[in-house]
This record gives structure tokens, sequence and C-alpha cells, in this order.
């Protein structure tokens, strides 16, 4: 199945500056993985060293949250968007020291 | 190696930053920095190169601080509401850059939570917020191998660039 992949800002210098690529596949995981085979530089930044989608990427097939669906096995069809939503996150560290005490 | 990373902003937008995390405090702030990364849009460079032309800052997309269970320490922003982001930036013909937020009593230093959670080519904003008043405010970018920060001047103007 030939299905779109939407690549976000912060991804894209490492997909020659392309905003999304077309990639061929039977399910949402199979997308990711046509992707980052296209552009190696993109799997640190989607995937941890386990291979695991990072918690902070969020992946909508359509407009479905792949998560409320089967996950990376959500099968596509043809002319199927996948689009990478990053959220975000931080904060310091309990353990880091605070100002008065560094 | 990656220097010189700049990011513009104008006075007015700075002290909204700091003034949001004032209000917030002792509880931590985030929003969206909605500007224009002329090195992505205008001639191709990557964020390896060592003289990167200047970012800017031109509005600001407030949020609401989505961590309930701890918001003193940590912020979250959710995939919604980075695409509210995305949308009030295209409105405006802008982009997302990057993302504020602020240390209620401790120093403008990204943590390794932030580290870890951080995604390339956004500018991260932290203001510290000690004893409520705003303190010193710092920009950081996650270098490519994710092990480490950029620092990013921040630079006050007063005009857009053109």
């Amino acid at each position: 199945m030939a299905v779109k992949v939407i690549i976000p800002t912060p991804l894209r210098v490492y997909a020659a500056k392309k905003d999304s690529a077309e990639v061929s596949a039977q399910t949402v995981g199979e997308a990711l993985g046509g992707l980052t085979t296209q552009f190696s530089e993109l799997r640190k930044h989607l995937f941890t060293d386990d291979g695991k989608l990072r918690s902070f990427v969020n992946v909508y097939l359509n407009d479905e949250d792949i998560r409320y669906m089967a996950k990376e096995a959500t099968p596509v069809k043809d002319g199927d968007v996948v689009s990478i939503v990053p959220s975000i996150a931080g904060g310091y560290n309990t353990i880091d020291p605070p100002r008065c005490c560094s | 190696m990656a220097v010189g990373y700049q990011l513009w902003m104008s006075h007015d937008v700075a002290e909204r930053i700091r003034r949001h995390g004032a209000e917030t405090f002792p509880y931590e702030c985030c929003g969206a920095l909605l500007g224009r990364d002329s090195a992505f849009t205008e001639n191709g460079g990557s964020n390896q190169q060592s003289l990167e032309p200047p970012r800017e800052v031109v509005e600001l997309f407030p949020l609401v601080n989505r961590r309930d269970d701890s918001p003193r320490n940590r912020f979250a922003v959710t995939a919604e509401d980075v695409r509210d982001a995305e949308k009030a930036a295209l409105q405006c013909g802008l982009d997302v850059v990057g993302w504020y937020h602020s240390h209620p009593d401790h120093p403008a230093r990204p943590s390794t939570f932030d580290r870890e959670h951080a995604w390339p080519w956004y500018s991260y904003v932290i203001v510290s917020v000690m004893s409520g008043a705003p303190a010193e405010m710092t920009s950081w970018r996650l270098n490519d191998d994710r092990q480490d920060y950029w620092p990013e001047s921040i630079g006050i103007r007063n005009r857009a660039m053109a």
C-alpha cells in the first residue's frame, strides 16, 4: 500500500528538508520503518535504542491516534496519511542543585 | 561542530515569557515560540553549520501546563496542543520554532529530563524564576546525537528581521 508520511518540522533537517515521504507499507509500523530506511538519521529521534517509539512521538493515521487503534500494527490502505506529531515535555530534576546550593 | 546559534526576540516577547513564568510560579509555565528560521527557509542550512543565520521569535502561544501531578518541576504539552500551536503559527505565516518553560527556584539550565524529552532543531528557552521573580533566561538546542545541548544566545531587538 502506498501511504504518505508527514514529517514534523524539527525532523526535516534529517529528511532532506522534505515535509513528507511516500512509502510502501501494510501497517503504520512498516510505514515508519520505510521512512527511517529512506532517512536513517531519523531513527534515533523516533525510536529508542531497543526499537520502541519514543514516548513523546505521537503517530496519527489520518486523524486518529494509533494508540487508540492497534498501535504500530494498525493496518494502512492506499492513500492513507501517517502523521508524526511531537509532544513536548521537560522540567528540572529534583536532584539538580538549586541555584542557592550550586 | 555547531557554534553561533542565535535566537532573536523583541523586548516585549522576552518580557512576556518572564511574566508568564512569574504568573504561574511556583509551577512551571510553558508555551510555543512562533517565528521564522532563515537557515531552514532560505538557504537549506542544516543545524551542523558553524555560522547559522539567526532565528527570530515573533509571537508566543502560551499554553497550559498539562502536568497536574508535578507542575512544580515538570511541564507537558500534548500533541493536540502542538497541533493548535502549529495552526496558530500558520495563520500568522510563521512556524513553531521552539518552546519555552520556566524553572521555579532553579537555574535556567536544561535538566537530564529536558534532554531526554527534547526534539532536535527546536529552540528551548528556559526562564529561571527565583522566589516568584523572573531571573536568568537562556536558550538551547539539542545536538544531533541527543547527548547534550548547544547553547543559543538570545538577542533582544525591537524590530522584526527583514
